[in-house]
């Protein structure tokens, strides 16, 4: 627009025009910018700053932005509060195992479906794609039911297995395994390499990206799970770290923020050190499926 | 080994757990909506469609579906206007923008429920963080989520706060795929950015938009954890919506037969959501 009118004064002075519009855009744009990050910022700031606030701190006003006298206190507070120690396993666990099983089935069943013959695939493909439209959150109640009757409830298995399956990231993969330079499968073939030796050998190193990406979003979604573990435990030893935050605040809620404040971070900041790693191979993989569609 | 038998054995595992865990549940749930049990009796009564007329003839289940609705419309709205503003000015050559494409996207990678809990404490009327700030501007905070005005607000807000950045990211995405040299003819022909942005930005994205506007939805009719934590479906069921519903009435009610038709309900619902969109993508595919 800054320079549609910079044209048609252009004759009476051109330079001074053409460089102040953009500079001023730009310099909006700046400002812009840093106050988005701001407000996304704000509360997990806001959290942050609470967990180091004495408990006197926190319940007097007016609010205070920097803490006055930094404390750990509530972060002793939180750990001794419940048995986080217990819950940072339970959700390792959960979340490891979880997360392999998602990535080995996918890897698997993404090789059969782009590299094998089978009389009906077109069938089994469209049986798979049946799944990604049935939600885990409608089955929580005929699942808790199977769960009971296989004397499930409240164990790792419990937790684990009813979603374990996995069809989005099957998808994923089979779009990467199929766009692999079909030469060097020939190739391994002529070699004498049979199938499983193939996948292990040429396709998951020349796919790596994709399963890395794949296995990036699954352990994200398995370590913020929260309706089904809430469901299928029912002791505070099986629980896992979102659910024993929920509890905790339960808890605590009305008597101590910091505290509460301070055991969210606990599940807050190895997923956020797990996205700054890991953050390019997250947002390909959150694009992935969308733009290549 | 004969390749059909391999094809079974690295598939098989995969659709042995979908058909316990995700098939049978739906033909299960389409039986429990049928009848009536309160999930200790030993035998179901088989009532035909009672469970149907008892959930669909009462109002506060239409409130619910409106609810649910609302928190879908609005959020999606404006998790994809605003989306599309920021995506735009990330977009632009600043300094820094992938730092702030970090900053923007990390909510999405954290737990709802914890998010939950850390916006419970940042609503609070009188030591919150949002009770201060509107101080500034004198006004009083309402007591957000035991105000049923203000209750789906305060969970719009949050959900909306989550998400933003993945919409963000979709559309630089999109916005990268649009080719540089439209922008180069259209400035050459004279548009300006308004035209540019109405007749090459706005047209280039509508496949974004549209993937993002249907799973966005898809995604709010799954979204738990955050009504869960932050209102527990109050106050006076404000914040109730139909995943939130099915869980109350199968986990706290112990009515399977009406839960069963919630379920059935959601997954028409959503179903018809998906279908739309494979059709769409179909479209798309068969013509690029």
């Amino acid at each position: 627009m800054h320079e549609t009118i910079s044209a048609d004064v252009g004759a009476w002075q051109p330079t001074r025009t053409r460089r102040l519009g953009p500079l001023l855009f730009t310099l909006l744009g700046y400002i812009t910018v840093v106050l988005v990050v701001l407000l996304i910022g704000l509360p997990i700031y806001w959290t942050v700053a609470a967990s180091f606030k004495e408990t006197r701190e926190i319940y007097s006003q007016p609010v205070t932005w920097i803490p006055a006298k930094p404390t750990l206190e509530n972060y002793s507070k939180a750990w001794a509060g419940a048995p986080f120690g217990r819950y940072y396993i339970n959700s390792l666990i959960t979340t490891l195992v979880g997360s392999t099983a998602e990535v080995v089935f996918a890897v698997t069943s993404a090789y059969a479906l782009a590299f094998l013959r089978f009389p009906r695939k077109n069938v089994v493909f469209v049986i798979l794609l049946v799944a990604l439209m049935i939600p885990a959150e409608i089955t929580i109640i005929p699942n808790y039911l199977t769960v009971a009757n296989l004397g499930w409830i409240n164990t790792f298995p419990g937790i684990i297995v009813p979603g374990a399956a996995i069809a989005y990231g099957t998808f994923l993969l089979r779009q990467a395994f199929r766009s692999l330079p079909g030469e060097v499968l020939e190739a391994a073939r002529v070699d004498g390499a049979g199938h499983l030796r193939t996948l292990w050998s040429v396709v998951l190193p020349m796919a790596q990206p994709a399963v890395v990406t794949m296995a990036l979003l699954s352990l994200v979604g398995k370590w913020n799970e929260f309706l089904w573990p809430l469901l299928v435990t029912n002791t505070s030893d099986m629980r896992t770290l979102p659910i024993g935050v929920y509890w905790l605040r339960s808890q605590e809620g009305v008597t101590d923020w910091g505290v509460v404040m301070a055991g969210s971070l606990f599940l807050i900041v190895p997923a956020l050190l797990v996205f700054l790693i890991a953050q390019r191979s997250i947002v390909e993989g959150i694009t992935a499926g969308a733009v290549k569609g | 080994m004969r390749e059909w038998l391999l094809f079974v054995a690295l598939i098989g595992p995969n659709l042995l757990l979908f058909s316990v865990f995700t098939y049978w549940p739906l033909v299960y749930n389409a039986y429990l909506s049928f009848v009536s049990w309160n999930f200790l009796r030993p035998n179901k009564i088989w009532v035909g469609l009672d469970n149907y007329v008892y959930v669909l003839g009462d109002p506060q289940f239409w409130q619910i579906v409106a609810n649910t609705f609302v928190f879908a419309v609005t959020s999606v709205g404006l998790t994809l206007t605003l989306g599309l503003a920021l995506a735009m000015l990330i977009n632009l050559p600043l300094r820094g923008r992938d730092a702030a494409r970090a900053v923007i996207f990390s909510p999405v990678v954290l737990s709802g429920a914890v998010i939950a809990v850390v916006w419970s404490y940042i609503f609070d009327p009188r030591y919150g963080l949002l009770a201060e700030i509107l101080g500034w501007l004198d006004i009083n905070s309402p007591d957000w989520l035991v105000d049923p005005t203000w209750a789906l607000p305060a969970v719009v807000l949050v959900y909306v706060w989550k998400n933003l950045g993945y919409a963000v990211v979709i559309y630089i995405a999109g916005l990268r795929g649009i080719a540089r040299d439209m922008y180069e003819a259209a400035r050459v022909d004279g548009a300006g950015a308004w035209a540019r942005f109405w007749h090459i930005t706005l047209p280039g994205l509508s496949p974004v938009m549209f993937f993002l506007s249907v799973t966005s939805v898809l995604a709010c009719f799954q979204s738990f954890d955050i009504v869960k934590v932050l209102t527990n479906g109050g106050p006076a069921n404000t914040t109730t919506t139909l995943i939130f519903r099915l869980y109350d009435l199968g986990f706290v009610s112990y009515d399977a037969g009406a839960a069963g038709v919630v379920a059935m309900v959601l997954f028409g619902i959503m179903l018809a959501l998906t279908l739309i969109q494979l059709r769409y993508l179909e479209e798309r595919v068969t013509y690029a």
